[in-house]
């Protein structure tokens, strides 16, 4: 720690949008040289106070000091020249441009490129060795994998005479190995007088990889703590405003027999890559089958065919009877007509429809069910709302109003109400992709624990996430896909996180099949 | 951003967009030399001063309702229908063949029979590029176009060469026999001892065109398939997900929206012209886009909207038969309803809401 003023003070921020208070009375002191994580349930308002910093909105009230000079940020531009920096969760490149144009794009000098393009190459060289941010400079974006993009957005931002870095949970992409690296990288980068501000909700990196921490909740700022004074207990206790049971607790599965038989199924995507690649696996009654591997290895695909969404080819059982995998059989409604309920990875684009009243989404799907049903011209729409309402107590969805529309509730209640839709229908199987994907703890524990409660009724469940600890936790048995296919199957308590990344990008591969 | 509540949504910012089109045509009223204040009170009792302009307001808001609601069933499944014209023009043909092929006893049984034939050859317009948009993804917006044009042509040829009766130089059908003729307001009204102009062309398709309303509410808001079709609208990935057909979506939307804008033919052509013209769709197709955004698609926002639009167009040709505004100026005034309708929606939108949220502040 040195005795420079600090990299960034923000005073006393206060930010509203119409009557929600995004920021209330928010102050942090970033220590120059430092790792400083912020941490928070989403709609914390981490990401606004941010995007204040970076020129994005201004505040209503409130100082920022950079480097112990008040300033004043108008726009991204400005921030840039205070040496503020962005890597965002979604990078903003051109897919058809080399690592090198990606670069220069927005800081040409000049009119001709060849020029600017060598000098910049010279940089580049020089920044690439300092920090060990090995990237081939002429490979194009679109061949380079999502670890090795997040560079380039790194290395972007401090060839524009960035010190100090905001990334924006820059680990949701990436898999256990690529972290470990962009994690060494943030290390070297500090050692060398950077600045780094890490925003994320993953506890385990905060303890692993900052000086300081914030906590946020409710757009107010809860404390500021040592890293290595507090534990992620104390975190997530300060970011929920309570305690809270990491450790979901289940009892063992008692599987009965099989629903899920899938032989040798294969699925060509739109533009004929093949995304899923002859896999074959079986779930039993009352067990959860977890999915590990990293995003865009053909899980989704798998989960598209088997919700009736997407046509694959193979052989798809359930209970017995034959899926159709194409044709006009299969569609969700079919799906549903054989108890398979979906609880899809994308609640915004597919599991709900955000414009619909609460109520609408409660019967998204069964909105043919005979109990919604007035007469064959049509809906009962109070006996659905009826429902809505006994869903939305029965599942703790906030505000309970079915009046309210899709949009307006938070990310964790938005899935709340997927789940209570799916899950009290008590179904035969369940299709479950990403439960918790960018949901407060709160509601993430609520999920496991209606997932467990449903599986020790009898459902079949097959679990896809990219969260490896939540496949930990609630998964009886593992399967992990790479490039399409199945690299090998585990037991929770027989394997470690370090394991499945290894099966989950291809390094390892399991030479016998397990019973399946 | 701030929101409005609802019923500011769909009544202040009309009334704002109004307001703002009109200083706006004062403006051009005043630079070629009339007095504005004298031309707004001429048009005002040329399209609701008397039984007769009544008659003329509500016959032309007939046939935007039609359209509109044509307009607003395609765009509740996110369908932009421009189609409107050609669907009409097919419905007109085929009250024609309806009306001049057969002899009907009655009127009621040419008016039924009509109506169905129109809404069949309305919707076998809008058909095809239903299914281009389904099957081939070939979008609606320019096949529809497109269809109008093919519409038109394909009238043209009807009338000059099929339906024109040998000694006229008119490319336009023979008229309607005696009893197809449907009755007026007029003459319905005279039933319940109102009297009401005998010269103006409302007739009961004005009470076809309120049934209408009521069941494409019905349709959207209360039946299984309006679900499917707004769920589709608002979200495709969505409706796959929940097992809705987007083939079957956009077909029956598009075939309601066709035999919607077809349905019209029953006023223009079997009510009003009692024969086929070859310009008898007068751009209703057209009025009908800016008749849907303005109610924003919800059938009674449709029929007020119809009726303003109606009261322009009856307002407008009173103006040009009055006054030396020519009657184009009340083309400019509708299309700049158009304009801060539809295009300048947020430019009205936003201030009101500032507005709105500081005085519920305060």
């Amino acid at each position: 720690m040195s005795h420079d003023p600090p990299a960034i003070e923000l005073k006393s921020i206060y930010k509203a949008f119409g009557s929600i208070q995004a920021n209330k009375d928010i102050s942090i002191t970033v220590a120059a040289g430092s790792i400083h994580g912020i941490v928070g349930e989403n709609g914390a308002g981490k990401s606004t106070l941010m995007s204040i910093l970076y020129g994005f909105y201004k505040a209503d009230q409130g100082e920022i000091y950079v480097k112990g000079k008040q300033i004043l940020i108008r726009d991204s531009q400005s921030a840039i020249s205070f040496g503020i920096g962005m890597v965002f969760q979604h990078f903003k490149l051109v897919e058809n441009f080399t690592v090198l144009e990606n670069i220069i794009l927005g800081s040409e000098k000049g009119y001709l490129l060849t020029p600017a393009l060598n000098q910049t190459r010279t940089a580049l060289y020089d920044l690439g060795k300092d920090y060990e941010l090995n990237v081939d400079l002429d490979a194009e974006i679109k061949d380079l994998s999502v670890g090795l993009q997040q560079r380039v957005e790194i290395l972007k931002v401090l060839y524009r005479g960035a010190d100090i870095l905001i990334l924006d949970e820059p680990t949701g992409v990436l898999t256990p190995t690529e972290t470990e690296q962009l994690f060494r990288i943030l290390r070297r980068l500090r050692n060398e007088g950077k600045t780094i501000i890490l925003i994320t909700h993953k506890l385990r990196e905060i303890m692993e990889i900052t000086d300081q921490v914030s906590v946020m909740r409710r757009g107010e700022m809860v404390g500021h703590l040592n890293t290595p004074d507090t534990t992620p207990e104390e975190l997530a206790e300060m970011m929920v405003g309570r305690k809270v049971i990491h450790n979901i607790s289940k009892s063992p599965a008692s599987p009965k027999g099989t629903v899920l038989q899938v032989e040798n199924l294969n699925v060509v995507d739109d533009l004929g890559v093949e995304r899923v690649k002859g896999i074959s696996f079986s779930v039993c009654a009352g067990e959860v089958l977890g999915i590990a591997g990293v995003a865009g290895n053909g899980q989704s695909e798998l989960l598209e065919v088997l919700g009736g969404m997407r046509n694959g080819t193979g052989v798809v059982q359930v209970s017995d009877q034959q899926l159709d995998l194409s044709g006009p059989k299969a569609t969700g409604k079919w799906r549903r007509n054989f108890g398979i309920a979906h609880v899809p990875e994308d609640r915004q684009r597919e599991g709900l429809v955000m414009e619909y009243f609460a109520w609408e989404n409660v019967a998204f799907g069964y909105h043919r069910d005979a109990r919604y049903q007035k007469n064959p011209f049509t809906m009962d729409n109070s006996a659905i709302r009826k429902d809505a309402v006994g869903k939305m107590g029965r599942f703790d969805v906030r505000p309970r109003n079915p009046w309210l529309r899709a949009k307006n509730f938070s990310g964790g209640n938005q899935q709340k109400i997927v789940v209570a839709r799916e899950f009290e229908r008590k179904p035969n199987l369940l299709l479950v992709g990403q439960p918790t994907r960018g949901i407060d703890i709160g509601a993430v524990e609520f999920v496991h624990r209606q997932i467990i409660a449903l599986r020790d009724q009898g459902t079949a469940i097959l679990l896809v996430s990219v969260e490896l600890s939540e496949i930990l936790s609630l998964a009886d048995r593992i399967a992990v896909m790479f490039d399409g296919r199945i690299m090998g199957e585990r037991l929770p308590e027989q394997t470690d996180e370090r394991e499945l990344s290894l099966l989950m990008t291809g390094i390892i591969e399991q030479g016998h099949d397990p019973a399946i | 951003m701030q929101q409005l509540p609802p019923w500011a949504d769909a009544i202040l910012i009309p009334i704002f967009s109004l307001l703002l089109a009109a200083s706006l045509s004062a403006c051009a009223i005043l630079a070629i030399g009339e007095n504005p204040m004298a031309a707004a009170r001429l048009m005002v009792e040329g399209a609701v001063g008397s039984t007769y302009a009544w008659g003329y307001t509500l016959y032309y808001a007939t046939n935007f309702i039609f359209t509109g609601l044509a307009v607003a069933v395609a765009f509740h499944a996110r369908l932009f229908n421009i189609g409107g014209e050609g669907q009409a023009m097919l419905g007109g043909l085929a009250v024609a063949l309806i009306c001049l092929l057969i002899p009907w006893p009655h009127w009621i049984l040419a008016f039924i029979f009509a109506a169905i034939a129109a809404m069949a050859f309305g919707a076998i317009w809008a058909a095809i590029p239903a299914i281009l948009q389904a099957k081939r993804g070939s979008h609606v917006v320019i096949t529809t176009i497109l269809f109008n044009f093919i519409a038109a042509g394909f009238l043209n040829y009807v009338l000059v060469n099929l339906l024109r009766p040998a000694s006229s130089m008119d490319p336009a059908s023979a008229r309607f026999p005696e009893t197809t003729q449907l009755p007026t307001l007029h003459d319905l009204l005279a039933l319940l001892n109102i009297s009401f102009s005998k010269a103006a062309p409302a007739n009961v398709s004005f009470l076809v065109a309120l049934l209408a309303c009521v069941l494409v509410w019905h349709l959207i808001w209360r039946t299984r398939l309006g679900y499917e079709i707004r769920a589709f609208g608002h979200s495709e990935t969505g409706a796959v997900y929940a097992g809705i057909s987007p083939f079957k979506v956009i077909m029956i939307s598009m075939l309601v929206s066709g035999g919607l804008a077809g349905l019209m033919a029953i006023n223009n052509v079997m009510g009003e012209a009692e024969r086929l013209t070859l310009n008898a769709t007068e751009g209703a197709g057209f009025i009908g886009i800016a008749v849907a955004l303005m109610g924003r698609s919800h059938p009674f926002g449709v029929v007020l909207a119809a009726i303003l639009f109606g009261a322009l167009y009856q307002g407008g040709a009173e103006l040009a038969l009055w006054t030396s505004i020519p009657r184009e100026l009340i083309i400019v005034i509708q299309a700049l309803v158009i304009l801060f309708i539809g295009a300048l929606d947020n430019m009205i939108r936003m201030p009101l809401a500032h507005i709105y949220s500081a005085f519920r502040h305060s």
